[in-house]
């Protein structure tokens, strides 16, 4: 050895930090270097924007109070569906990480055990929110005008933050259930498939049956959904954006533990 | 004076449900020494590697690495181990050098140390070249050097080999071996995994030899091999009737025949006088000989007589393996 080597001696929480920061790095590259997510990232979102508004609009705008134009109606709800269904990749990486024994390398380090989920999960929201501005772009180019101003965007900038976080987490929680990575994809596609579309996303509650009614307009992702349209459309918002709020906060007080809880337990058994 | 034992492990007792894996193993390692852990598929080696290494739980015995209790000071412990795993664990997106910069920091390495020690190891490690290319491009052996490198990083005064080789090819698992050695001579304790018994031989201080969670023989290497004995001189002739008339002169001394391939195994108690002697008497009524070798007793033949089974070669051809292979047939 050439010389001596040097360790940090900062306080442990500092030190759980930064492995988070490394951590987050580490998944930041992932998906800078994983080209096929990447260009997923890219062309889903405006895949799924242009197909929703030419196809549903004609038929769903009829349904809408005149005035309001599918595709400003349905800016919102795109977006939260494509960040709930982008929150998979969280579980495909928490799944790939736990089966190539990368993992087992990290739990034998002096490292806090929480920072690979952490890596993770940040890195998602990079992920998302690149995914989220192109998709307004398109929108704009497409003809979608908002009414929202500097406060209410980061209003919508907040509340979508915070969905992914749950999201992710929610999603990090599966990628330490799944055995495979094809387990994760049919797993997050049974949750997140109905959640996004019994709700208001695409089109409004009032033309579904009593039941599905009751569900679509209680459920989180509605409320996240409603909150975000009427901040952009300068609607009256209600309770909306409270209960978004609420829900996410509930999803990460439970989730965040849990996932935390299930992922040591899973090779230590 | 007091033997410095660095890991220290006491009746220890794992089971999965209702399966006992290892079922009251102890040994110690010195300091600056190498435990080779040799046994078959199954007879408990990774799960006593992961034990001391934090990774799994174990209900009864005690664990010490360092003086620190594997399962309350799990972080110390976690501070002074490097641990290589069967399975290649590295980042394959990262490229050979932020694999280890990543891992370093991690052990809580400064920048700059993780930085100047990821440039030293990769030149140790031949991988300068490839230094800056994901790991999923690299071969396994390139792989394996990194996955080795990366538990070095921190220079940790123990390290966890756990089956090295396995998988390699024949010029890899060599290269492997002479870093291996360069590390042991830096004073560095090791603790071994290994099917191979070359491995074993060519490497540890100590063997412990388990087969279905239980230390069946330990020692060095030398020990193991007396505990089955002598060498054999293995004669080879060119018909039937040339070996049956070598098996007449040479006597009880034989024990061995194989009718098929006209060899026929001497044991032989010293080496010099005995071989001139064998050669003598077959020269002595005219008996062709058409090779022959000298076998000194190998770990395969203590493994065999330790558990009726025959451990797995490195060198499937190797002659060793051969004569393991008709000792059981005998059986």
């Amino acid at each position: 050895m050439a010389q001596a080597l040097e360790f940090e001696k900062k306080p442990r929480i500092v030190q759980e930090f930064t492995d988070s920061l490394i951590m987050i790095k580490r998944s930041s590259r992932h998906i800078l270097r994983n080209t096929d997510q990447l260009l997923g990232a890219f062309f889903q979102p405006i895949m799924f924007l242009v197909l929703f508004a030419s196809v549903f609009g004609g038929a769903i705008g009829k349904a809408l109070p005149p005035g309001v134009s599918y595709l400003n109606f349905l800016m919102a709800g795109i977006i939260v569906q494509s960040v709930a269904f982008g929150s998979t990749t969280t579980a495909i990486a928490v799944c790939n990480d736990l089966q190539k024994g990368i993992v087992d390398r990290f739990r034998s380090l002096p490292m806090s055990n929480l920072a690979v989920l952490n890596g993770h999960v940040i890195s998602d929201i990079f992920r998302n929110t690149i995914s989220t501005t192109i998709m307004i772009i398109v929108g704009f180019i497409m003809g979608f005008r908002t009414q929202a101003n500097f406060v209410e965007w980061l209003a919508i900038i907040g509340i979508l933050l915070l969905f992914t976080l749950a999201f992710s987490w929610l999603s990090a929680i599966i990628g330490v259930l799944s055995k495979t990575v094809e387990a994760v994809q049919w797993l997050t596609f049974v949750i997140v498939f109905p959640l996004t579309f019994a709700s208001s996303t695409f089109a409004p509650t009032e033309n579904m049956n009593r039941f599905l009614k009751a569900f679509a307009e209680n459920q989180p992702i509605t409320h996240v959904v409603e909150a975000v349209r009427a901040l952009m459309l300068g609607e009256p918002i209600g309770n909306h954006a409270w209960w978004a709020v609420v829900w996410c906060l509930i999803t990460l007080v439970i989730s965040i533990p849990i996932a935390a809880f299930l992922f040591k337990r899973h090779t230590a058994k | 004076m007091k033997r410095d034992n660095v890991i220290e492990v006491k009746d220890l007792y794992k089971s999965y449900g209702k399966t006992e894996v290892l079922k009251g193993v102890s040994f110690n390692v010195e300091r600056g020494s190498m435990l080779a852990l040799l046994g078959p598929n199954g007879a408990g080696k990774t799960t006593t590697v992961r034990i001391l290494s934090t990774l799994l739980d174990h209900e009864q015995g005690t664990v010490t690495v360092e003086g620190h209790d594997v399962t309350q000071d799990a972080d110390k412990v976690r501070s002074v181990i490097g641990l290589t795993g069967q399975s290649a664990a590295v980042d394959e997106l990262l490229t050979g050098r932020e694999n280890l910069v990543m891992m370093g920091r991690l052990y809580r390495l400064t920048k700059d140390s993780a930085n100047t020690r990821a440039d030293e190891l990769l030149k140790d490690f031949d991988l300068v070249k490839a230094g800056d290319r994901p790991a999923k491009t690299y071969s396994g052996g390139m792989r394996r050097r990194l996955d080795l490198a990366v538990s070095l990083i921190a220079t940790p005064p123990v390290i966890f080999l756990d089956e090295p080789t396995t998988g390699l090819d024949p010029r890899s698992r060599l290269t492997m071996w002479e870093i291996i050695k360069k590390l042991m001579s830096n004073g560095t304790t090791i603790l071994l995994t290994t099917q191979y018994l070359e491995e074993a031989d060519q490497l540890a201080d100590q063997i412990i030899v388990i087969d279905g969670g239980k230390v069946i023989a330990e020692g060095t290497a030398k020990e193991l091999k007396s505990k089955v004995g002598k060498d054999r001189l293995e004669l080879t002739f060119a018909s039937a009737s040339a070996l049956e008339k070598a098996a007449a002169a040479l006597g009880k001394k034989v024990t061995d025949t194989n009718d098929k391939e006209y060899t026929l195994t001497v044991v032989i108690e010293d080496t010099n006088s005995d071989v001139r002697k064998v050669l003598d008497a077959l020269n002595d009524r005219k008996i062709q000989l058409v090779s022959m070798a000298v076998h000194k007793p190998t770990l395969d033949d203590v493994f065999l007589s330790l558990t009726g089974k025959q451990a797995k070669t490195a060198q499937a051809d190797e002659p060793t393996d051969k004569i393991a292979k008709k000792k059981k047939g005998k059986k």
